[in-house]
Parts: structure tokens; C-alpha cells; sequence
């Protein structure tokens, strides 16, 4: 058996399963945990940043002498003051624009002052002469051959001529032929969707304490999603040496894939080395919005071929995401996840990344799945309506399975859509009656879920305690799974293991946590370094006991003899020896390295009732059940609670959630009053059912769920407002305006919502 | 030892290779597939410099050069994943 594949010996858990309490969750609780704002240092400035007002403009000019010469400011910071050869010249050219601003927001400059005002205040004094450019926000416009164009490089080899230069590049998947297809079929149904681009909403907003002096050696607290990661690019970008700067994750307070990058930290860092000071930086929430990762908006057409009897014969999707100003929108991943749920003998998908006059995309949970679930999820739903099938039976007849074929290549290994759709099915919640203007929707997702390089150290302790130092932040419960999976190994009790997130200068590489990776991958780490301390404690007791290493066996958190010429021992507990290891050889720690690629891919099935006003368009989700496989439930609160955020933050996106452009360009929603997030009081409580269907690629069977869980949401809102309201929505937000809208228009009410 | 590996071309990458959707090459290791494709397929080469992601037999392989490939394995090769 492989190093790294599912151990059904290993079936029966103790520790793992449980729910024991967090154990970040008193210092969360009290505020005594550190987030990213909340560190200072001694003679600390405070850093700002100039952003730019317009969309698309050539920077002719910009004089900072007016704010030099106040006596509060200690150093400004252009492009200038960063490497001209960076290998991340787009991430460098976000972070502080370069001959142009491509985006309402772009950071044109920043000033390091002894106070916040004094630096806010030295901003305005900086004179920037502009060349106003025509700019384009809509991706379909940004398609037309006369659109503005955003980057005078064009796209790459991929792209077809006569395409317009904004067309970064063009992907295409699948197999079989679809045309033969749709004349196979009983009924064909072609609609075209939009959805707006959202936010990752986490609250905390970005921020960050930099200290570099002027021989390249410096230290960074920082709220990010991975400290590994950003230390890299923060060297690459200011031309230092990646060991020498050292970074620390702090507390983080949500990411959901926007805080996978940088975006203050080489400022700050940039400012510092010129002042010779530490420099904090802290977002206001207007910057997060303008200034940092929302997900692709998008337009999407989709095809699809189906029997009266259900069965799909061809499925055909296009789409078309913006990511930004930067080439690098998640469409390959959208297009690959269009028709993964289903086992199609012809199918065909295709991508434009497409390049805009807004802020660089970021990864959002599962990027491009949900938009593109959306689409798929809403024509089938109308084909069920169209031919008065059932569509969970209509999803479960076409579902992928172990050994079908992917629409993107692939056989399936073992998978588990199938058992969400039977879950959904079962739950009473499918049979429940309905009220006047509700609606049910159903919807499936899929999410590939990702490995990643990974290091962990599991240090002994003589009081019979272990520590395990990780370099994934925690932003979803890991510590407390990573904690489970360990004493699960051990064999000694959850609270004797603490779980911290180190440093850079204490590990080696660790990949972002992002991918729905950390409990796949960091958990595998630690129960290989549990492993590995376990055979250092077994060859201790033979030591002890004098016997050869392999007649000595761990069980039950103990050290025994085993075999025939084992001879008569008293087995050794993990405290026992632990208490004289100093004695016995030395300290015991457990090491693992890797980069694990077993990652299990992961499904989920969504049920949601709606109840649309018809007088106001306003609508209340009346009741939602999230069903996914999670492999193997470490700790089922934190699943569940994945499986909610996800939900949630669908419901945001489905409902209201939407970068709004004026026809100058600028944002005109960047704050959460106007920018409108769920709050308790809009959301039902989130039902769920955890699947375990194991992931052959994982020693307890985990598959990673951080990130199916947002995948259906916007479908099965949208499939039950559209029952409710008894018009197809196919734009998102479905808002009130949009939905009153609609049943003004009577949009779509011939395919009976 | 390298053996003739059947490899699965997502669309877009078709036209770099004849408009084959599958093509052989000899592989023992992924690092051998990839530098095989590219030799066999120069147009190839700029989206595998990008990065790209190896599926066998269903497994997604996104970092291991060494990974061994033989005969009788899927093998497909998409783009390079990542997450959120």
C-alpha cells in the first residue's frame, strides 16, 4: 500500500469523529487572540495608499514633493522602489501600478507617517497627472473587437485571430460529439446567465506589520491565508532573499481564497526599508472592495440535450469570465466544472478569460464552479420542469459515478455524488409541503479539492504532551482536526496536543491553505509525523526492554511487546517514556515533508425552499439542507460549519451580492451598507448531512470541504426562485429590483420558471 | 523503464498536436511525459511552462515529477489546480 492511501484497518476511530471543544475559541471569544491589526512595535509608522480615482488612465506624473516636506512623513513609495525584475510582475503591478492605473482603486503610491491622519493627509497632498484612457467594466463588452483595450500585450497562443485583445486566453474540454447528441434528444434547451462579481466578505480586513531593514533582512506579521507563499512573493517583489525575511500568520478573520496574495504587504515592507522603521498597514473596508480580489463576474450560455425519460445526451457550455485588470480568471476551472456532475457521452465546454478595467480577481472557495454550476444547474432544472420529471431522480439518473468518465478527461475514482442525492432524497426536508409563492430547488456541485507542499513537526514533550507546529493558517478549525487526527494516532487525548501555526523560519514550505487542503494534507502530515514519533518510541521501549525494534509494537497509546520472542514486558505508555526520553537517546519529535496528491474530490447536493413577495421582489430562504460527502468527518462541527459558511455566502451571492459600475468606471458600492452581505437574521438555520463516502487518497478517508459547499448554492436559490416567482431568473444577484423585474417582463414563464 | 503511454489532451490543446485528442509518447515518470510531449508537440510547450496538472487513473498529480507512468495507466492532462 502506498504511503498516503485510505487504511481501512483504521476504521474504528476513537478521538477522530468526536467534537471537542476549539481550542482557539476562548482567545476568539475574549479577544485575546492576535489578528493582523492587532500588532504594534516600537517607533511603528503608519502606511497609506494612493489609489486611483479612475478606471483606465496613463500615469504622466507623480509628485510627491508637497507631502515629502512634512515633518510626519518618514518615507513615499512608487513603483520605483520595487524590483524591476520580479518574476510576479503582475502581482508586482497590482500591488503598485506601473506606467498605468487599470482599475478604480490601484495603488499609485504610498507614505509612511508617524500617525494613520498624518499619512491619510500626506496622501492628499501627492499631485498625480493623469492621461485618461477609455475603460471598459462589462465582460461582453470587453469582448467586442472595438472594446478599450486593458493591456496592450494581448492574449496568448491559445487565442484565435480576430479576437479582441482583451481575450487573454481560450480553454476547451470535453469528448464525444455533441451535435449527434442533441438530435439524440426528446427536448433541447439553450439559455444564456450572468452573475456580478462578489466579494469574499471576510470582515476582518486586510492588514499587516513590516519591519526590512536596509540589508534585505526583516520580519512580517500579516492576516493572509498563506505566510509561505507571501513571504516568496514579498522577496520576488522587493529583490530580497526569501529566508531572510520571516513571517508570521496572524489570526485571521476569514479569507476564502482573497487573502492568497498580497496586496499591502511588499508596500509596507517597501515603506519600511526606505524609513528604516516598522510600518503597519491596515485596509479600510472602501480599499478591500476597490483594491483587493472580488471573484470573476461572468456571462454564460449553456446547451442541453435530454430524453423524456431524463437522460442527458449532450450538455454544451460557454463561458466568458472577467477576472480584472490581469489575465488568470478561474474559467478553466469553471469550464472543467460545468458537466463534472454528470456522465455524459457528449459533452463540450469553453473558456474566455477575459481581461476588464476592474481589480484583479482572487480565489473565491471552489473559483469558477459555482457560476458555472449555476448555469448547468438552472437548464436542467428547466428540463425537469419542461418534461415533469423529478430532479433529484433526473440528477441521480445522470450522475457520475466511480468509473464514468469525467467531462473533463478522467475515469472517477471513488466518489460520492451519487450518496448526496440519495441523502437530499431521503431528507424530509424534499417531502415538505410548500406554502403560497415558495419554491424548492435542488442543485449539485463539485469541487476538485488540492494537495499541496506541506511540512510538520511533532515535538514530545516530557510531560507526556505534543506539540504540533504547522504552516497552514487555520482558517476553517484545523487546529483542532489536526489535534483529533494526532491523539487518534497516539492514542493519548485531544487537550494533551497543541496545534500552532509557526512561522517561516521554522518549517519548511508550506502551501497556501486554500484548495480545501489543510485537513487533507496538514492532516496527513501530522498523522505521518505521529507515525514516525510512534517508531521512535517503539525503538526506545526495545532499547528499554532490550528486545530488536520490531518485536515492539504502539497500541492503545502505548509501547508492547509482540511476537514470540518479545519476552515478558510491562508495556510503556506514551507519558512513561516520554518522561525519560532525555535519559533514553534524547528528544522525540516526528517529521513529515511532502507533497501529498491524493486529494479527494468532493460533491455535495443542495435543497433550498424560497418565498418570493411578489409585491416587493423581495425573497426569504425559508429553509436550506446542505448534503455533501466529507470522506471522513474529523471533527463533524467544523464540517458542518463549512458546509453553513458555504451556504451562506451562496445565499449572499444569489440574493444581493454585486459589484455595482457606474458608466465612469468607479465602484459605486464599496461598503457594506451598500454592498449587502447576509446577516443572521436573513439566513434559516442550515441544515446538514455529512456523507462519508472515504477518500481512497487519505489514511482516515478525508476529502477537503471548504470549498463544495458554496458550489451549488446559486443554482439551488435560483432553481427556487424561479418555481416561486414562476420566472426563470438567469442573472444574479436575484434582487428585488431584478426579480420584479422579471415578473414584470414574464421573463421565461413559457419554460415555467 | 519508459514505457508507450496513451495521453488524453484537453481541447484547447488539441490543435498543438494535430487535433489529436490522445497522443503517445514514451514515458517511465511525469517529468518524462511532459518533456516528451514537448519535444513531440512544440506547440505544446508554453501551456505545459505554465503549469499544467496529471491525471492517472484518476488521481490528480500536480507537483510529483517522479511520479512513475506506465502502459496501461489513464493518463490525462488538464489544467494546473488550485483552490480557494
Amino acid at each position: 500500500m502506498a504511503f498516503d492511501e485510505y487504511d481501512d484497518r483504521n476504521r474504528i476511530f476513537t478521538a477522530v469523529g468526536t467534537r471537542p471543544v476549539r481550542p482557539d475559541g476562548v482567545d476568539k471569544v475574549t479577544g485575546r487572540a492576535l489578528f493582523g491589526a492587532d500588532m504594534s512595535a516600537p517607533g511603528m509608522l503608519w502606511g497609506a495608499i494612493l489609489r486611483s480615482p479612475h478606471p483606465h488612465a496613463r500615469i504622466v506624473s507623480i509628485d510627491a514633493s508637497k507631502a515629502e516636506a512634512l515633518p510626519s512623513v518618514k518615507a513615499i513609495v512608487t513603483r520605483a522602489d520595487f524590483s524591476e525584475n520580479a518574476a510576479e510582475q503582475d502581482v508586482l503591478d497590482n500591488c503598485m501600478a506601473g506606467e498605468k492605473a487599470l482599475y478604480d482603486g490601484h495603488a499609485l503610491a504610498a507614505v509612511a507617517a508617524t500617525g494613520r491622519r498624518a499619512a491619510e493627509k500626506a496622501l492628499r497632498m501627492i499631485d498625480v497627472e493623469y492621461e485618461i484612457l477609455p475603460h471598459v467594466t462589462d465582460v461582453d463588452e470587453a469582448m467586442k473587437p472595438d472594446a478599450p483595450m486593458v493591456r496592450e500585450t494581448g492574449g496568448d497562443e491559445s487565442v484565435p485571430e480576430g479576437f479582441s485583445k482583451n481575450v487573454m486566453s481560450v480553454c476547451e474540454f470535453g469528448h464525444g460529439d455533441i451535435e449527434k447528441g442533441f438530435a439524440e434528444a426528446d427536448l433541447v434547451m439553450e439559455k444564456s446567465f450572468r452573475t456580478a462579481a462578489a466579494h469574499q466578505g471576510y470582515i476582518e480586513p486586510h492588514a499587516c506589520l513590516a519591519s526590512l531593514g536596509s540589508d534585505g533582512r526583516g520580519e512580517l506579521w500579516a492576516s493572509t491565508q498563506g505566510h509561505f507563499h507571501i513571504r516568496n512573493l514579498c522577496a520576488d517583489i522587493l529583490g530580497i532573499d526569501s529566508t531572510q525575511l520571516r513571517v508570521a500568520a496572524s489570526e485571521i478573520g476569514g479569507g476564502f481564497g482573497g487573502k492568497t496574495t498580497v496586496f499591502i504587504e511588499p508596500v509596507a515592507l517597501a515603506l519600511s526599508r526606505k524609513a528604516n522603521r516598522p510600518v503597519k498597514i491596515m485596509m479600510t473596508r472602501s480599499e478591500v472592495f476597490r483594491a483587493t480580489g472580488p471573484t470573476s463576474s461572468t456571462s454564460m450560455d449553456v446547451k442541453i440535450g435530454m430524453k423524456k425519460n431524463g437522460a442527458i445526451t449532450a450538455g454544451l457550455a460557454v463561458n466568458r469570465f472577467q477576472g480584472g485588470a490581469y489575465p488568470g480568471s478561474p474559467v478553466d476551472m469553471g469550464a472543467m466544472c460545468s458537466f463534472a456532475c454528470y456522465a455524459l457521452d457528449n459533452v463540450k465546454t469553453v473558456g474566455y478569460d477575459v481581461v476588464c478595467n476592474r481589480p484583479k480577481q482572487a480565489a473565491y472557495r471552489a473559483p469558477g464552479s459555482p457560476m458555472a454550476a449555476f448555469a448547468v444547474e438552472s437548464v436542467i432544472d428547466m428540463m425537469c420542469r419542461e418534461l415533469d420529471l423529478d430532479p433529484v431522480e433526473v440528477r441521480l439518473k445522470n450522475a457520475s459515478r466511480e468509473g464514468t468518465k469525467a467531462s473533463y478527461g478522467p475515469r472517477w475514482p471513488r466518489i460520492g455524488l451519487a450518496e448526496t442525492l440519495e441523502a437530499a432524497k431521503n431528507h424530509p426536508h424534499y417531502a415538505a409541503p410548500l406554502g403560497p409563492n415558495q419554491g424548492r430547488g435542488v442543485a449539485c456541485g463539485f469541487w476538485f479539492n488540492h494537495g499541496g507542499e506541506t511540512s510538520v513537526s511533532l515535538a514530545l514533550s516530557q510531560d507526556g504532551t505534543a506539540a504540533l507546529s504547522v504552516g497552514t493558517p487555520d482558517i476553517g478549525g484545523s487546529r483542532a482536526s489536526l489535534c483529533l487526527m494526532v491523539a487518534e494516532e497516539l492514542g493519548i487525548p485531544y487537550e494533551k496536543i497543541r496545534t500552532t501555526v509557526v512561522d517561516t523560519a521554522s518549517l519548511g514550505y508550506n502551501d497556501v491553505s486554500h484548495g480545501s487542503r489543510v485537513t487533507y494534507a496538514s492532516g496527513l502530515a501530522a498523522i505521518k509525523a505521529a507515525q514516525d514519533a510512534k517508531r521512535k518510541l517503539c525503538a526506545r521501549a526495545a532499547r528499554i526492554w532490550g528486545i530488536p525494534e520490531d518485536a515492539v509494537i504502539w497500541e492503545d497509546g502505548e509501547a508492547a511487546p509482540a511476537g514470540h520472542n518479545a519476552g515478558e514486558h510491562e508495556p510503556l505508555s506514551f507519558a512513561e517514556l516520554c518522561s525519560d526520553m532525555g535519559r533514553t537517546g534524547g528528544p522525540i519529535s516526528g517529521h513529515f515533508e511532502a507533497t501529498p496528491e491524493g486529494a479527494g474530490v468532493s460533491f455535495a447536493t443542495h435543497l433550498v425552499d424560497t418565498e418570493v413577495d411578489p409585491e416587493t421582489g423581495a425573497t426569504r430562504v425559508t429553509r436550506y439542507t446542505v448534503c455533501q460527502d466529507a470522506g471522513k468527518a474529523i471533527h463533524p462541527d467544523y464540517v458542518e460549519g463549512q458546509f453553513q459558511g458555504g451556504a451562506a455566502q451562496g445565499i449572499g451571492w444569489a440574493l444581493n451580492e454585486e459589484y455595482i459600475y457606474g458608466e465612469d468606471g468607479r465602484l459605486q458600492n464599496p461598503g457594506f451598507l451598500d454592498y449587502r452581505i447576509p446577516v443572521a437574521s436573513d439566513l434559516p438555520m442550515i441544515d446538514t448531512e455529512i456523507v462519508e463516502v472515504p477518500n481512497p487518497g487519505h489514511p482516515y478517508g478525508v476529502r477537503g470541504v471548504g470549498e463544495t459547499s458554496i458550489v451549488p448554492p446559486l443554482a439551488a436559490i435560483a432553481n427556487a426562485v424561479s418555481r416561486a416567482a414562476g420566472v426563470r431568473m438567469s442573472e444574479l444577484p436575484m434582487s428585488p429590483p431584478r426579480i420584479l423585474k422579471a415578473l414584470k417582463d414574464g421573463n421565461g414563464r413559457d419554460c415555467r420558471g | 523503464m519508459a514505457e508507450t503511454v496513451a495521453v488524453e489532451l484537453f481541447g484547447s490543446l488539441r490543435r498543438h498536436a494535430g487535433g489529436k485528442a490522445v497522443v503517445e509518447v514514451r514515458a517511465a515518470t511525469v517529468r518524462d511525459l511532459l518533456k516528451a510531449l514537448s519535444e513531440a508537440h512544440p506547440g505544446l510547450a508554453p501551456h505545459l511552462k505554465r503549469g499544467v496538472s496529471v491525471s492517472i487513473d484518476g488521481r490528480i498529480y500536480t507537483e510529483s515529477m517522479f511520479q512513475p507512468i506506465s502502459a496501461g495507466n489513464e493518463v490525462v492532462l488538464l489544467p494546473r489546480i488550485a483552490g480557494g
